[in-house]
């Protein structure tokens, strides 16, 4: 059993950690009564973005600095994300624009930029097989804590991730406490609750708007980073970052719109994800998209129960999805 | 009343909304430690001018000084640091928070969150006053009375000294009432000031000190309450009948078309709406129901119409040969296929009736889309109504195929009420159904309801403006708080009795 959980656990985390990042994003986006079905372009896009800068900074080099080398794709990343996050903020609360249009349209936008990217960086790397590996700054990212390995079982399933990794839950947990403990969090509920009360109140709706989705952005964004130099340990090939997006989107309803719920989620949305691969030997192998809905059966089922038990908290932020026009007042 | 120095003073205000002066030419002074009641009819501009005083809309002309001191109140923010806090008639509260929460929102205090702190701070507020709250209650848990409190409380945490209360106790119970005077009683002996709008007589003079009239826009005047009564402010509040010529024939051989009995009707909240409300409306004949806006009109009106669920009492319809149905438990399908119509102008016009989005065929449509052939729906008779109406309502529009929305305000509620009409009713329920509408287009209307008199329809009419009333219907009814409070001759009242019965809950005799 512990031979199965020290193999299942760290597989299941890497997974996990994308749709950690994604959700706790979207999670934040939605808080400020945004539905930002983008989520998934964005953390292509993020992946895409750290991909180039690590491409133009480690071609031709034999030895990376190792902070230039994170540094880079980082930055690249989070630029990525925030220019995806202010056009989408551009197009939603400046124009008014219909969110569910605009996010899916940034959603092929996302992927399709991503997969343009991909295809010229791929064509200019003259490999053999259509993908970019990019082990050198791979190496950087997926850096384990050092005194991982002597510790064990324990070290292999606490402590053999990368940086990114625990700074998802760092960011978790600390999206988490700025929403339910600070004044900034208590006035961004209140935006995405009521705007026309924020506004009386004499909040700047549009602020706290523009900032929690454009942070919300970058952090969804990471996890396409996070994805490509860890958990694919540096290899960008068109269309595998699948359908990522859109299970941190089902994880933020299944969190109920609590990020700190989204730790142990993210986990276990990544296990269901990957569950197909420790299918006992011999079993028919197309029951295996049987188990890949897991996630999604599960958020359902979450559904279900939160309306069951109709507990106003349970609910999203009561203007999700609506524009907010002073003059209606 | 000895020379008080004024907090507040406001110097010849206008404010403009297009052509109409929601106000003009006001100039009125608050004094410290006073309770100023602000009266008028609907429309006076009471609310527009509070809304000016706590930065909501900003005066077109005219200056506003605080402790004689110039100022400009361009936002509510500009307002709270001028110490001048507004608690509107719609509550602005934050459903999923708890009262603390709501009450420090938006606001920059030093230090880190600390709610146990902020509610240490509210808990001495509410003893000071005297009000009781549990600071940790949700507001979806709260009862209207509480979340007026919220609200309040969310005023004075931010330190105001001038209170500004639109139409508080519209909501609240007698018993609440009672408590809410208590409070600001003890705001006053704070030193604090408080401006209450109220349309209720009996509450002017029991809180008040001093009591300013506006109408149509104007300031009239303000007296000290202890010198005055309720009928020279009726008279003040009302003033000279502007005379005008509708017609209104004789009615002939009225019958009995609908009659209520023990009528009751509570809203969602458990508030009671319409309390054992009786009339007869007869056919051939105009009854006006007056009252101020909220006291029971629109559920008066949708109990016939079968959209409101109704706690008690009867409602039954009698037809040509004098056969009985009671309308009670029936749908509104066939209510409306008895030949009962309603044509509601809510405030927002497009709110109840006509989808904004459809064109004006379309519209008509949605009347009669249960006509036609199998699954197909027949167009064409909605297409030759539309017009139709068009053509005899005037209404100005490109075409018929016009979406309704881009009407103008007139043109929309002709559409309403041309359609509802058309449906050859037998009894036509209207509300409101000038509102907004200049002279021109507001005559129109009178004249098809009067037509509709004539044809023998029975006309139920909901009216804001007293004038209108007394020359358009044959008998009125008027509502205080839910309840008939008398029903009299048009022909035989004047404004100021119909002005006495608006603010006498229950008072008066059945004059039928």
């Amino acid at each position: 059993m512990l031979g199965f959980l020290i193999r299942f656990i760290p597989r299941a985390v890497g997974q996990g950690i994308p749709l950690m990042y994604g959700s706790v994003g979207e999670t934040l986006t939605e808080k400020s009564g945004h539905l930002n079905l983008g989520t998934a372009g964005i953390m292509y896009v993020g992946g895409i973005c750290g991909v180039i800068g690590a491409f133009l900074y480690e071609t031709g080099r034999k030895t990376l600095n190792p902070f230039l080398g994170i540094a880079i794709p980082l930055v690249c990343c989070l630029v990525g994300s925030l220019l995806m996050g202010l056009l989408y903020c551009f197009l939603t609360v400046s124009l008014r624009a219909n969110q569910n249009v605009t996010g899916l349209a940034m959603t092929t936008f996302g992927i399709g930029f991503g997969n343009f990217f991909g295809g010229s960086l791929i064509k200019l790397s003259h490999a053999d097989l259509p993908s970019i590996a990019l082990s050198k700054t791979s190496a950087l990212f997926a850096a384990k804590l050092p005194f991982a390995g002597s510790l064990g079982w324990v070290g292999k399933i606490f402590f053999s991730y990368s940086f990114l990794a625990y700074a998802a839950i760092l960011i978790a947990l600390g999206v988490s406490y700025v929403l339910n403990h600070t004044r900034t969090g208590l006035n961004l509920r209140a935006v995405g609750e009521s705007p026309a009360t924020a506004d009386a109140a004499g909040i700047n709706v549009t602020r706290y708007k523009y900032t929690a989705t454009c942070i919300g952005a970058m952090i969804s964004g990471l996890g396409g980073l996070y994805y490509v130099f860890d958990y694919a340990s540096g290899v960008w090939s068109n269309n595998a970052f699948g359908d990522r997006g859109w299970l941190a989107i089902a994880l933020v309803i299944f969190t109920i719109w609590q990020p700190v719920h989204s730790i142990w989620a993210s986990i276990a949305f990544g296990g269901l994800y990957i569950l197909h691969m420790f299918i006992p030997a011999g079993t028919n192998l197309a029951i295996k998209e049987i188990y890949q809905m897991a996630p999604f059966l599960a958020t359902i089922l979450m559904l279900i129960l939160t309306s069951i038990n109709n507990k106003r908290e349970n609910q999203p932020p009561a203007s999700l999805g609506l524009s907010y026009f002073r003059e209606d007042r | 009343m000895e020379k008080k120095e004024p907090v507040l003073q406001l110097k010849h205000v206008t404010k403009r909304f297009g052509e109409v002066a929601a106000n003009e030419d006001i100039s009125l002074d608050v004094y410290k430690g006073e309770i100023l009641a602000l009266l008028g009819e609907n429309g006076s501009g009471k609310t527009t001018l509070m809304n000016l005083i706590s930065g909501i809309y900003f005066p077109d002309e005219g200056e506003i000084y605080a402790n004689g001191k110039q100022v400009v109140i361009a936002s509510p923010r500009d307002a709270f640091s001028l110490d001048i806090g507004m608690i509107h008639q719609h509550f602005k509260l934050v459903d999923v928070l708890t009262a603390t929460e709501n009450i420090v929102l938006g606001l920059e205090e030093e230090g880190k969150l600390d709610l146990k702190k902020s509610a240490a701070r509210i808990e001495e507020i509410c003893e000071k006053y005297g009000f009781s709250m549990d600071p940790s209650k949700k507001i979806y848990d709260m009862s209207v009375s509480e979340k007026q409190t919220v609200e309040i409380v969310k005023v004075l945490y931010r330190g105001a000294s001038l209170l500004i209360l639109d139409e508080p106790t519209a909501v609240l119970t007698p018993q609440e009432t009672q408590t809410l005077f208590g409070v600001l009683r003890n705001m006053k002996q704070d030193g604090k000031s408080v401006i209450i709008i109220t349309h209720k007589l009996a509450e002017v003079l029991e809180i008040s000190d001093r009591v300013a009239i506006l109408r149509h826009g104007r300031y009239i005047t303000s007296m000290d309450t202890d010198k005055v009564n309720a009928q020279e402010l009726t008279d003040a509040m009302v003033g000279h009948a502007v005379s005008l010529n509708i017609e209104r024939p004789i009615p002939k051989k009225p019958r009995d078309r609908i009659v209520v009995e023990g009528l009751t009707v509570k809203s969602e909240d458990g508030v009671v709406k319409l309390q054992n409300v009786g009339f007869h409306a007869r056919s051939g004949e105009i009854l006006g129901i007056a009252g101020v806006a909220g006291n029971g009109q629109k559920e008066l009106l949708e109990a016939i119409a079968g959209l409101q669920p109704i706690e008690s009492g009867s409602i039954r319809y009698l037809d040509e040969d004098g056969k009985e149905e009671e309308l009670v438990g029936k749908d509104p399908q066939a209510i409306m296929e008895l030949g009962v119509s309603l044509a509601f102008v809510p405030e927002d016009r497009l709110g109840m009736g006509l989808v904004g989005n459809m064109d004006l065929a379309d519209n008509m449509m949605l009347r009669s889309f249960r006509n036609g052939k199998g699954i197909f729906t027949d167009r064409k008779a909605p297409r030759e109504l539309a017009e139709q109406v068009v053509e005899k309502l005037e209404v100005n529009t490109p075409g018929i195929a016009t979406m309704v929305r881009k009407l103008s305000g007139g043109n929309v509620q002709k559409v309403l009420v041309g359609r509802e009409i058309a449906n050859a009713p037998t009894v036509l329920l209207t509300a409101y159904a000038v509102r907004g509408l200049d002279i021109h287009s507001s005559y129109t209307i009178y004249d098809l309801i009067n037509q509709q008199k004539k044809s023998g329809v029975a006309v139920v009419y909901v009216g804001e403006d007293l004038d209108v009333l007394l020359e358009l219907c044959d008998r009125i009814l008027v509502l205080c708080d839910g309840q008939v409070s008398g029903i009299v001759d048009a022909r035989k009242t004047d404004k100021q009795e119909i002005g006495f019965l608006m603010t006498s809950v229950g008072g008066g005799t059945d004059a039928q």
